[in-house]
């Protein structure tokens, strides 16, 4: 276990290494600091002496412990767009970025894991056929595309619509339909400040706002978890122990939730841990596709002005971000699959 | 060549083999196949068949913009209607296909040529080139490829903007977009080639190929890459659709191609800006493009990789 442990964390301390090496690439080499601190006519010589008082000048290594020192306490310096603090930039976003992706994962889960089970139980029905289907559409389109047909859908159609939507002269949709399904696609609706976090989840306007972007955010990891929960099902509902169950004449519901379903949820908590980096990241462009405020969008906003403050600092966050997810879930895989620890016992290394 | 025959080789014993019935028993595939065939000729073929050079300024006219498509309100010199630019869309959907493409083929092709080399010079050799390029590996899988590219492309932006590169960021933008993706997909390739090489190195005709005195380069390129070029192949088919993908997304950020020579991607984002006063047209053809591209190349990958290996799931 210590080793297992000890392993995972050099791997850890490794990634954050090579991101704090690029940061710290980016800080300097990319950009020159001195160019966002003074203006156009100051002297070749004064721009020296600013060199060397803030020690651009020394050792790179020595620069190099500085850069890490300062990042560890969160000091990432001034964003050459806003001329911010880094710090404070996105840590006014955050929460932002966070309820949205808390909501995104439970919308994968919560109706992503009932999709598989039934998908799973009864593969050849009509209604799993069309979830496949959808599934792989799901898996195909491209985020920021999903998020343009739900706009499309549920922001533009509403507000533009005259006449209704009639094939053959039958009225299939009209706009009073459309308008009670109208949704924001614009913004976080109204926050309410909890001593520096504003949150969304509050304000009946908030709630509403968050509908759309965490649907486009979570229906690539819906699929996902679907398609994974049905693989699973399909596999364990052939094992003995379910064929056992059934002879013994357990009542049906209580072999699929009891047995089938809670062994397959290892490799879906695996999945979905893992998967919490690929939503943060892909918050980068619902968040764009949206307007909403997060860190993400500051992203973006960052990589297309060229503000290597702001990058480096958002790179060493989302990296820590992935390290420490990667070692929970690594740590909760071995926590609960006796097979790991066995292989461990018997000085297997996994 | 040894790639190239290898390709061929595998393409010849391809029309004979199990593989091409297997799509013929596929009516998705045949499908998938058949539309993926007509997307490449069209937009290859964009110069002669589009009503116009969307890329050329002389060719537009600012009178023509903003015009719906022929059966919305139209009129028939533009099918699918014109852009904010005046830009006729059925053309621009053509060259922006071909300009998706072109960048999603070469930056494949890169990230192969990265990951085949660096994963035979892991596997082969061994010890410390292979315990540092499959850290390097797993460094980079450890963030999504797309934040890689991302980043990739911000770095040149910065340089720009520092005028470490004095050049303007719209002229090199397709061959950055092309090494960012190329640098954000390679360790898959490297993976898959290096496991590929550890099975191989120890075999008899290997060791017998070393014994006569055969060079170790001409061991990798022409002995145990072609037992990698099947799963290789799944990959890189795979690895297109996301590479268009991404493509896309980065030019809709507005961070890859630049909007006055629209790929798919940046023609979306140009529509984006009209969606909410219900101009649709810009958004929706270059949008169903998109998706039924990427669609059809990823129902090719599916059968390729039940195809071609079965064992790569």
């Amino acid at each position: 276990m210590i080793a297992f442990l000890f392993r995972r964390l050099f791997q850890g301390a490794i990634v954050m290494l090579t991101v704090a090496l690029v940061s710290f690439v980016l800080f300097n080499y990319v950009g020159d600091p001195i160019n966002g601190m003074v203006g156009q006519d100051t002297s070749l010589q004064d721009r020296e002496k600013l060199r060397e008082q803030l020690g651009l000048n020394d050792f790179i290594g020595v620069r190099f412990a500085r850069f890490v020192g300062n990042a560890v306490q969160g000091n990432f310096g001034l964003s050459y767009r806003t001329a911010e603090p880094v710090l404070r930039m996105i840590m006014e976003r955050l929460p932002a970025t966070l309820e949205l992706s808390l909501v995104a994962a439970l919308f994968a889960v919560l109706v992503g894991v009932p999709m598989g089970v039934y998908s799973g139980l009864y593969p050849k029905r009509a209604l799993s056929r069309v979830m496949q289907a959808v599934s792989l559409i799901g898996i195909s389109l491209p985020t920021f595309l999903i998020g343009i047909i739900l706009i499309l859908t549920f922001a533009v159609l509403p507000n533009t619509c005259r006449s209704g939507l009639s094939i053959g002269g039958v009225v299939v949709i009209d706009c009073s339909l459309l308008a009670w399904l109208a949704l924001p696609a614009f913004g976080r609706g109204d926050v309410v400040d909890l001593g520096g976090w504003r949150t969304g989840f509050l304000t009946a306007s908030g709630l509403k706002a968050v509908i759309l972007p965490a649907v486009t955010l979570g229906l690539f990891q819906l699929t996902l978890i679907m398609r994974i929960v049905r693989a699973e099902m399909l596999e364990v509902m052939r094992t003995d122990y379910i064929k056992f169950a059934r002879a013994r004449g357990i009542r049906s519901r209580n072999i699929n939730f009891g047995h089938a379903l809670k062994n397959t949820l290892v490799p879906v908590i695996t999945i979905t841990g893992l998967q919490v980096g690929q939503i943060i990241a892909f918050a980068i462009i619902t968040e764009t596709v949206f307007s909403w405020p997060g860190v993400g969008q500051l992203f973006v906003q960052s990589v297309s002005a060229a503000d290597m403050p702001v990058m480096a600092a958002y790179l060493s966050f989302i990296g820590l971000l992935f390290v420490v997810i990667n070692l929970l879930v690594d740590l909760f895989y071995y926590g609960v699959d006796p097979r790991l620890r066995a292989a461990q016992a018997a000085g297997k290394t996994v | 060549m040894p790639l190239a025959n290898a390709m061929g080789r595998l393409l010849r014993g391809a029309i004979r083999s199990d593989v091409y019935h297997s799509f013929r028993a596929s009516k998705t595939t045949v499908i998938a196949g058949i539309v993926t065939a007509l997307i490449f000729a069209a937009s290859f073929a964009a110069p002669l068949i589009a009503l116009q050079n969307p890329y050329d300024p002389a060719s537009l006219n600012l009178s023509d913009a903003m015009k719906p498509p022929v059966f919305f309100g139209g009129e028939w010199a533009f099918p699918l209607g014109t852009d904010d630019q005046g830009r006729d869309m059925y053309s621009t959907i053509l060259y922006g296909t071909r300009l998706s493409l072109i960048v999603g083929f070469a930056s494949v092709l890169l990230a192969m040529a990265i990951g085949i080399s660096f994963g035979l010079v892991a596997g082969y050799f061994g010890g410390a080139v292979d315990a540092v390029l499959m850290r390097a590996a797993d460094v980079q899988l450890t963030f999504p490829a797309f934040l890689v590219a991302l980043t990739l492309d911000g770095v040149v932006r910065g340089m720009v903007a520092a005028k470490i590169l004095d050049i303007d960021h719209n002229d090199i933008a397709v061959p950055v977009i092309v090494i960012s993706l190329g640098l954000a997909f390679w360790p898959q390739y490297a993976r898959t080639v290096r496991g590929v090489v550890l099975i191989e190195r120890s075999k008899d005709y290997v060791n017998a190929a070393r014994i006569i005195g055969v060079s170790p380069w001409r061991i990798m390129l022409r002995h145990i890459l072609p037992n990698a070029m099947s799963p290789v192949l799944v990959i890189a088919t795979i690895n297109l659709a996301v590479a268009i993908i991404t493509e896309a997304t980065l030019s809709f950020l507005g961070v890859g191609l630049p909007k006055t020579e629209p790929s798919l991607g940046a023609l979306i984002q140009i529509g984006n800006d009209y969606l909410s006063s219900g101009d649709l047209w810009i958004t929706v053809s270059p949008g169903i493009m998109l998706a039924v591209l990427v669609l059809a190349v990823n129902l090719l990958g599916d059968w390729m990789r039940d195809a071609l290996n079965p064992k790569l799931r």
